[in-house]
């Protein structure tokens, strides 16, 4: 395969893999972060104290969580005809990666909104304020720095399961490393994908760990930050992305 | 001696009415529910703070006090008794869920409160947290940010609004705190152990600007905390709290004339040890008038006796003078009861040392 074949090929999946990647970040942030407040929120001690609530809720993420994705996939395909009126495409795989992505940022956003110091939600409740606005001024801002770090980690994470949407002929960086990398022993092509897959999880890392930072230093704190928890967080996605693979 | 208050510029501005009473306020933790364990943090109190006074609550960890200053404004709700703040029963606006309701948020906002750790958000600036509780209360932005300049001046930040809280010091950091809890103008301020995590100077500082504030604005200032200083540099009326109760309360004058108060010996402590079995030590307090008269040789000259001063010390607590002295007379007890009597009938507040059940027991906990 010569590189004037190769470049429109890799074009389009780049395409494919931001445009999916993008929707489905923003759904799973839309559905991700209330979810994530919420359980921190229902839970024991919490200013919405409802113990079913959160026992509900977070059996559904603990499930969704643990569903391979693939699996996942192919379960929501009823859903997704009925949202997007169609199982393939790239449209049709927004949908299981929004929902497998929903949950696991919940559970990201519920680790930073529980590291807030309980103390500035007593503030705030001694000023008058009610639960909105503890939720609004306290709870989100101030962890804000955590909340783009989990975004970053969700971005990455939903890149990795993003692979194989081209099961669903949704094209995208990992389908093309698969179908033509190895199904067609296309090795050169295989590499400039893994290449390309490296360069744009370094830069949506390297920009998220940049705001975070900032965000954070803004805030005139010094030292790296939310970075270490970024870390101790990225664990368990790495791990999930290498068990759907 | 100065008469009391003539070291402020501004004079006192208590007044007879009670601005915060709690009475039979009791509180009780399930820990744990299914086994029925209980932990009783306050055991029917009855609190009565007096407008435009500084009250201070003293007790060990333990003793109830936080749950008490979070019972006035129900961020905790009592299990039993009623709170009444500016005529206002509190209590009656709770309604049953743990959620608070308009009427309960409105009259929080009225009530400003200060914290130990000073819970500023980090993210906003110095302005920006004084402006939080008026934006809570919906007020306009350039209301919000005059106001915050004015209190920030008050508090003599002027020059740090735009500096984030932890580019400050701690004693700074609460100035912060202190200004953002007298945004909505509230009558009274409820103070948290507010010097708890300050070193001894700036804990001076900050105890002078909350008592400057309660006689520049007339505000009822009701604090807790654990150091016997802060009474002593700024209150006008003290309670003593263990296990869930108040054992002593009233004005600190009140509490310096009351025998073998607890509170006073602990305000207030005179050492020295009797030089033999057979003396009697005396602790002679006076105040005021009492200081003036030369009571000790008239004492000696009567009944033809010596006496050993053991320690002495006038000290201004909660802004009155006092003296206190601790005094040997030859003799058992029982050979001084006369000289004693002479000295009670001077006006002056005698306490016998040594006495079954009057040892002093201090409270201090001691600034850790």
């Amino acid at each position: 395969m010569t590189w004037s074949q190769m470049q429109p090929l890799l074009e389009q999946a780049c395409w494919d893999t931001l445009y999916m990647v993008g929707w489905s970040t923003l759904i799973a942030v839309v559905g991700g972060l209330p979810l994530g407040i919420l359980l921190v929120l229902t839970d024991r001690g919490g200013l919405l104290q409802n113990v079913v609530a959160n026992k509900v809720i977070g059996q559904v993420v603990n499930v969704a969580r643990s569903m391979p994705f693939i699996i996942l996939m192919v379960a929501l395909m009823g859903f997704t005809r009925s949202i997007t009126g169609t199982t393939i495409g790239r449209e049709a795989a927004i949908v299981p990666l929004a929902i497998g992505a929903i949950p696991f940022f919940a559970r990201l956003v519920e680790t930073a909104v529980r590291e807030v110091d309980g103390g500035l939600v007593e503030a705030v409740q001694s000023m008058g304020g009610n639960t909105w606005t503890v939720v609004r001024k306290v709870l989100v801002p101030e962890s804000l720095p955590s909340l783009i770090s989990s975004t970053t980690t969700t971005v990455v994470a939903l890149i990795g399961y993003s692979a194989m949407a081209g099961t669903v002929g949704a094209g995208g960086l990992g389908d093309i490393a698969i179908r033509y990398g190895y199904q067609r022993f296309e090795t050169q092509l295989m590499w400039i994908t893994v290449a390309i897959l490296a360069v744009v999880i370094s830069v949506i890392q390297f920009a998220g760990d940049y705001a975070a930072r900032s965000l954070h230093r803004r805030a005139g704190h010094s030292g790296p930050g939310p970075r270490l928890r970024l870390l101790r967080a990225k664990e368990p996605a790495t791990a999930e992305v290498g068990k759907v693979a | 001696m100065h008469p009391p208050g003539h070291t402020h510029a501004l004079h006192s501005t208590v007044t007879e009415t009670h601005v915060i009473t709690t009475s039979g306020l009791t509180k009780i933790y399930r820990a744990d529910r299914s086994r029925g364990r209980e932990v009783t943090a306050l055991d029917g109190v009855d609190l009565h703070v007096r407008e435009g006074e500084v009250y201070g609550v003293i007790g060990q960890s333990g003793a109830g006090k936080s749950s008490l200053i979070r019972c006035v404004n129900l961020l905790e709700r009592p299990t039993a008794g009623t709170v009444t703040v500016a005529g206002q029963d509190l209590t009656a606006l709770a309604g049953r869920g743990p959620r608070a309701g308009r009427e309960l948020r409105r009259a929080r906002s009225r009530i400003g409160m200060v914290f130990q750790h000073f819970n500023l958000l980090s993210t906003r600036t110095v302005r920006d947290n004084v402006e939080l509780p008026l934006e809570i209360l919906g007020k306009s932005g350039r209301d919000r940010s005059r106001k915050a300049l004015e209190l920030l001046d008050l508090v003599g930040l002027a020059d740090k609004a735009g500096a984030y809280p932890a580019q400050l010091s701690g004693g700074q950091k609460q100035r912060v705190g202190i200004a953002r809890a007298l945004a909505g103008d509230p009558k009274v301020l409820l103070s948290d152990e507010a010097t708890s995590a300050l070193d001894p100077e700036t804990t001076r500082s900050i105890l002078q600007l909350l008592r400057d504030l309660n006689r520049q604005l007339g505000l009822t200032v009701l604090l807790i905390t654990h150091e016997m200083d802060v009474v002593k540099s700024i209150c006008d009326s003290a309670a003593l709290m263990e296990k869930g109760r108040l054992v002593e309360s009233g004005t600190v004058s009140e509490l310096l004339a009351t025998p073998d108060s607890k509170l006073a010996a602990a305000l207030f402590p005179v050492g020295g040890e009797a030089s033999g079995s057979d003396r009697t030590v005396v602790d002679v307090t006076f105040q005021g008038e009492a200081a003036t008269q030369p009571v000790i040789s008239q004492l000696s000259r009567t009944y033809n006796i010596d006496i050993s001063i053991l320690g002495a010390a006038i000290d201004t607590v909660g802004g009155l003078q006092v003296g206190r002295m601790r005094i040997e007379l030859p003799g058992h007890y029982e050979d001084n009861v006369v000289p004693i009597g002479f000295l009670r009938e001077q006006g002056l507040q005698i306490d016998v040392v040594g006495e079954p059940g009057q040892e002093p027991v201090l409270v201090k906990e001691g600034a850790k």
